[in-house]
Formats: structure tokens, C-alpha cells, sequence
């Protein structure tokens, strides 16, 4: 994305972010995915028993798997679903013979979905935090970066998988394969089943799912311990993070790809 | 004056479809340029490229002395696009829509005032989805303007509005070009060319085939001169007359010619020497219609030669 930090950049993007903003809260099937979805998923699973088997803390639990929700259905989800409407409706082309960049055309679609998610993800940390009791996590900073990355991603991923997405509707649909292997990868990255018992074949496929590294950097960051079961410290929890960190960053490297070779800003013709 | 926008030799191609094939024209700073055509002459691609919204497969492209393609930065803030379809959101009310283009622009106009122009504040607060289809062309053009540009391009301005509000339209597109705006502009309506532009082409099948003043491309079709004989007057008592016969029924007579006023002098001593009274007597000038019916009706023709050609 070539959005860089300018005044007039920050300003287009705010303008067109507003607008995304209003039209968010007008649609009821985006409101109910972004704001309910996430909170009724991971109340459902923890009341069947989701997260007793692992030994992580509970908090930590529930903080993990709302991350991953919020990025599934409030970024990932309803962006490709924003994505593809305003292609639709030649919104996409209108906004691209004014002055906005095509990253910032991009990012102001985003914007509010990317704002909702975050505020859910600190809101359940802090509302867990009291609720469940929360160590003092070893490594914040990490867990935010990670939260942030994982938002970059799938944008990215949200925007390439326009492409195979003809109309909204579709995009129930289009969405399923991603959505699919990110719910494997919270089922075997610790969150519903304890690392250890996760076969070795099936760890080593599904820490390269996008999702996994995010969820392995924040229970990292929340919790000190590792994909491998090992508990780190703050300084030591940095060098565990780099692997899937490489991973994330490869993702966002092919989401850069993907979005360059395959985005279409108008409607097949 | 100078050119603000040059086009030479641009092509644009769909896949094997060459949409666009050689177009070449420039328009002067404060001048108004139409293009004519029928559907799928390549007005719009050839548009398109111009705006900076497409990359031409070949030529050259300067609006303003810049690429807009590539310098599209540079180039934007200084020009209003009216595309052909809207694309705005349904649910955002007029506007809504334009306070959000507005905050995208360097020195806009205020909403308001943009609104006002195209006759539409009293719509402002109704959802774009709830608007007509001449209400959206208006907020379309609202938006054009809302950036103060230098260089407007209208993509078939005034498609589905009514004739009251064509008309504000035409007057406001006046009055930008008298505070020195350039306009390109694209459109169905051949009254809307005579009405508006300095300057037109005609495309047919991706070329110009004809270009000028309305005058100039009018003056290359022959004038119509038409009368009927009276009954008693045999058709081969007609006198030889400059020009070719398009009609000629034995009564009813129809000559195209490219002296009207030699034409017509022979007709009229004639009729005066033999005492020929000549009923429904009608003499005009070559219309734009005229113009463009002849090229839109030279399908295939084109097409041929230009295959032998190329």
C-alpha cells in the first residue's frame, strides 16, 4: 500500500473513511458481523468447553480467540464484502479519478472495520483482564504488534480475494476457504487443544496459515509461552517471535502480490 | 493559446478488440472539444485514457503538459471527471456523498455552493438510491466541479435529464468555460455539440473521421435543395443543375449539392422562363446530424478499407 503519511494523505483517507464509517452503521447484516459475531462466537465455544483442555489461562484464552474472530469476520469478512460492493456499485472507479491514491482508497474502505475490530480486541483484553484475572502478560508491546500485523494482513487478504468474488453474495462463499483453515489453525494452535497434543505433521502445516502467527505472537506476548509449549520471559519472548513473524510478514508480502496482480477496480466488463 | 490537452496517435486495446485506433486531437485552453459517436465508437476508452484512468496501448497523451497516467499526482488536482455511470454508495445522501469527495480534494468548493450549482441543494439530504436518474447525473456533475478544476471531462453530460435541466446544465458548462475551464466532452445529443462545442470529431469504429468547428464538419456534407413539379410539367423538362439527384420520382425531386446558390439560380430562371410554379421549394444547409448520419451510416465501408490498408 503506498498510502504514506502526509497531511493530504491523512486528510483523503479520513474524508473517505468517515463516509465508510456512515455507511457501516447503516447496513445491518455489516453491523451485526462486526460488532456481535466475534463476541457470540467466542462465547458459544467457551460455553461447549473451548479452551478448558489447554493449559493456558483462561483470559489469555478468550483474548486470543476473539483476535482471531475480529480479524476473520470484522476485517477479513466484511472488508471483502465492502471491497466488492463498492466495485460493484463503481464506487471504486469513481474514487480513483479524483485525487485519492489507490492505497488510500484502500485504506479508507478499511478503516472503519479495522477501528472496530482493534476496540473489540482491547475491550475483551480489559474486560477479561478483570473478569478471568490476567497475568501481568510478559510482553505487550509484542501481542499489539501482532494484532496490528495480522490487521495489515488481511486487508490485503480481504482485498485479493475480491478477485474470485463476483458480487456480495458471493462472497459467503469466496470467503469460506480462508476463513476455513484460519478456524484450523485456532483449533491447533493451543487455543482449544494443548500444543503438546497436537500431532507433529499438523503443526508443522498449520503454523504457515495465515492466522497462526498471530495467534502464536499474541499468546506469546499475553502469556510468555511459546508454539512449543515453553515459557519465555520478555527478552527472550522477542527472539521466539521471529519466526512467525517471517511467516506474517511472507503473508503480507504475498497479500502486496496478490492485491497488485489481481485487483480489478471496476466491474468485469 | 495554449494546448491543454494533446492526444496524438493514442490506441486502447480489450484484449484482441481494438477499442481505440489512432486518435489524434488537442483542445485549447478555455475551449470546449465533443466528441461524437455512435455506441461503441470508442468515446469513452478514448476518455478514459485521457482522464488517466487507463494507460493508452500506444500514443501519446499530455493534459495540462503531463502524462496523466503517470504523473497522475500532479494531474488531478487540476481536473473534474463526470464519468459515464455514477458510482456512489446507495446510502449515503447527497450530500453526504459530496462532503466525503470534498474532504478528498485540495481546494474545494464548499458543498453548498456545488450543490446550488447543479440544482440540487433541495435534494441534499435524500439518499442517492432515492434520487432520478437526471438527480444523480446532476450530483455527478456537482462533484466534477467541486474540485474548481481547469479541465473538465463530461462523459455524456446530460444522458437521462429533462430538457429544463439540460439546459441549466449547458448554462453552467457555459459559464466555466468563460472563466477560461476547458471542457472534453463526449455526447449523444447533436444538439447538445452545436449548442456547446468550439470544436468536434466524430468517431466511428476507434478512428476521427471527421474533425473542425461544427461549421467545418457541416460544410464537407452537400446542402439539400427539394421541390415537386407540378403535374403538367414532365420531369425531363428539367434543366441540367449542379449537384446529384437523391430523389427523383418524376415528381418529387431531391438534389444535394455543394453550391446551393448555383443550384438554386439555375432551378429558379428556369422556373421563371417556363412559368413553373415549384411546390414545397426548400433550400438547407447541411446539418451536424447530416454529418453524422453519413458517417455512422458508412459501416463497413471503413472497416474494409482500413483492413487493406493496414
Amino acid at each position: 500500500m503506498s498510502a504514506v503519511l502526509t497531511a493530504g494523505s491523512a486528510r483523503r483517507v479520513r474524508a473517505l473513511a468517515a463516509a465508510e464509517l456512515r455507511l457501516l452503521v447503516r447496513n445491518r447484516t455489516a453491523m451485526f458481523t462486526a460488532l456481535a459475531l466475534p463476541v457470540l462466537t467466542v462465547a458459544v465455544l467457551s460455553s461447549i468447553g473451548f479452551g478448558e483442555e489447554t493449559d493456558l489461562p483462561l483470559g489469555a484464552v478468550v483474548v486470543t480467540m476473539l483476535t482471531g474472530f475480529a480479524l476473520l469476520y470484522v476485517v477479513y469478512y466484511n472488508l471483502v464484502s465492502a471491497y466488492v460492493a463498492r466495485r460493484e456499485e463503481l464506487v471504486l472507479k469513481r474514487l480513483r479519478v479524483g485525487e485519492l491514491r489507490d492505497g488510500e482508497i484502500l485504506a479508507g474502505t478499511a478503516l472503519p472495520s479495522i477501528v472496530v475490530a482493534v476496540a473489540q480486541v482491547v475491550l475483551t483484553a480489559a474486560v477479561s483482564a478483570v473478569a478471568f484475572g490476567l497475568d501481568t502478560p510478559p510482553n505487550v508491546p509484542l501481542a499489539l504488534l501482532a494484532v496490528a500485523a495480522g490487521v495489515v494482513m488481511f486487508v490485503l487478504l480481504a482485498a485479493a480475494s475480491t478477485a474470485i468474488t463476483r458480487n456480495v453474495e458471493m462472497a459467503q462463499v469466496s470467503t469460506l476457504p480462508v476463513l476455513f483453515l484460519c478456524m484450523g489453525s485456532l483449533i491447533f494452535s493451543g487455543v482449544v487443544m494443548p500444543a503438546e497434543s497436537v500431532p507433529e505433521r499438523v503443526n508443522e502445516v498449520v503454523r504457515f496459515i495465515p492466522l497462526t502467527p498471530v495467534v502464536d505472537l499474541v499468546q506469546l506476548g499475553l502469556t510468555g509461552q511459546t508454539r512449543d509449549g515453553d515459557t519465555v520471559g520478555f527478552g527472550a519472548s522477542w527472539s521466539e517471535a521471529a519466526v512467525p513473524a517471517a511467516i506474517l510478514v511472507a503473508w503480507i508480502a504475498i497479500g502486496v502480490w496478490a492485491l497488485r496482480r489481481w485487483f480489478r477496480w471496476e466491474p468485469r466488463g | 493559446m495554449a494546448e491543454v490537452i494533446e492526444v496524438s496517435g493514442v490506441r486502447r486495446s480489450y484484449g484482441d478488440y481494438e477499442a481505440v485506433r489512432g486518435v489524434t486531437f488537442s483542445v485549447a485552453r478555455g475551449e470546449l472539444f465533443a466528441l461524437l459517436g455512435t455506441n461503441g465508437a470508442g468515446k469513452t476508452s478514448t476518455l478514459e485514457v485521457v482522464e488517466g484512468l487507463a494507460r493508452p496501448a500506444g500514443g501519446r497523451v499530455r493534459v495540462l503538459g503531463r502524462d496523466p497516467y503517470a504523473d497522475r499526482a500532479a494531474v488531478r488536482p487540476r481536473i473534474g471527471v463526470m464519468l459515464q455511470q455514477g458510482g456512489f454508495p446507495a446510502d449515503l445522501t447527497a450530500a453526504e456523498t459530496a462532503t466525503m469527495w470534498a474532504g478528498t480534494l485540495t481546494r474545494p468548493r464548499p458543498v453548498a455552493e456545488a450543490l446550488e450549482l447543479v440544482d440540487l441543494a433541495h435534494r441534499a439530504g435524500v439518499a442517492v438510491k432515492q434520487l432520478s436518474g437526471g438527480e444523480r447525473r446532476r450530483l455527478d456533475l456537482a462533484l466534477a466541479v467541486l474540485a474548481r478544476p481547469e479541465v473538465l471531462f463530461l462523459d455524456e453530460p446530460t444522458t437521462g435529464l429533462d430538457p429544463e435541466s439540460r439546459r441549466n446544465t449547458w448554462r453552467l458548462v457555459r459559464t466555466l468555460l468563460d472563466d477560461g475551464v476547458t471542457v472534453l466532452l463526449t455526447t449523444h445529443y447533436l444538439d447538445e455539440a452545436e449548442e456547446l462545442a468550439d470544436r468536434l470529431a466524430i468517431m466511428h469504429q476507434g478512428r476521427i473521421v471527421r474533425t473542425g468547428t461544427v461549421a467545418e464538419v457541416v460544410a464537407s456534407q452537400p446542402a439539400t435543395v427539394s421541390f415537386t413539379l407540378p403535374p403538367s410539367v414532365p420531369r425531363d423538362r428539367l434543366p441540367e443543375l449542379p449537384g446529384t439527384f437523391a430523389v427523383d420520382d418524376g415528381r418529387r425531386v431531391e438534389l444535394h449539392t455543394g453550391t446551393m446558390q448555383a443550384t438554386l439560380t439555375g432551378l429558379l430562371v428556369w422556373a421563371r422562363d417556363h412559368d413553373v410554379e415549384l411546390r414545397d421549394l426548400s433550400a438547407r444547409p447541411a446539418s451536424l446530424e447530416q454529418a453524422f448520419l453519413a458517417v455512422a451510416s458508412s459501416d463497413g465501408v471503413e472497416t474494409e478499407r482500413a483492413e487493406v490498408a493496414a
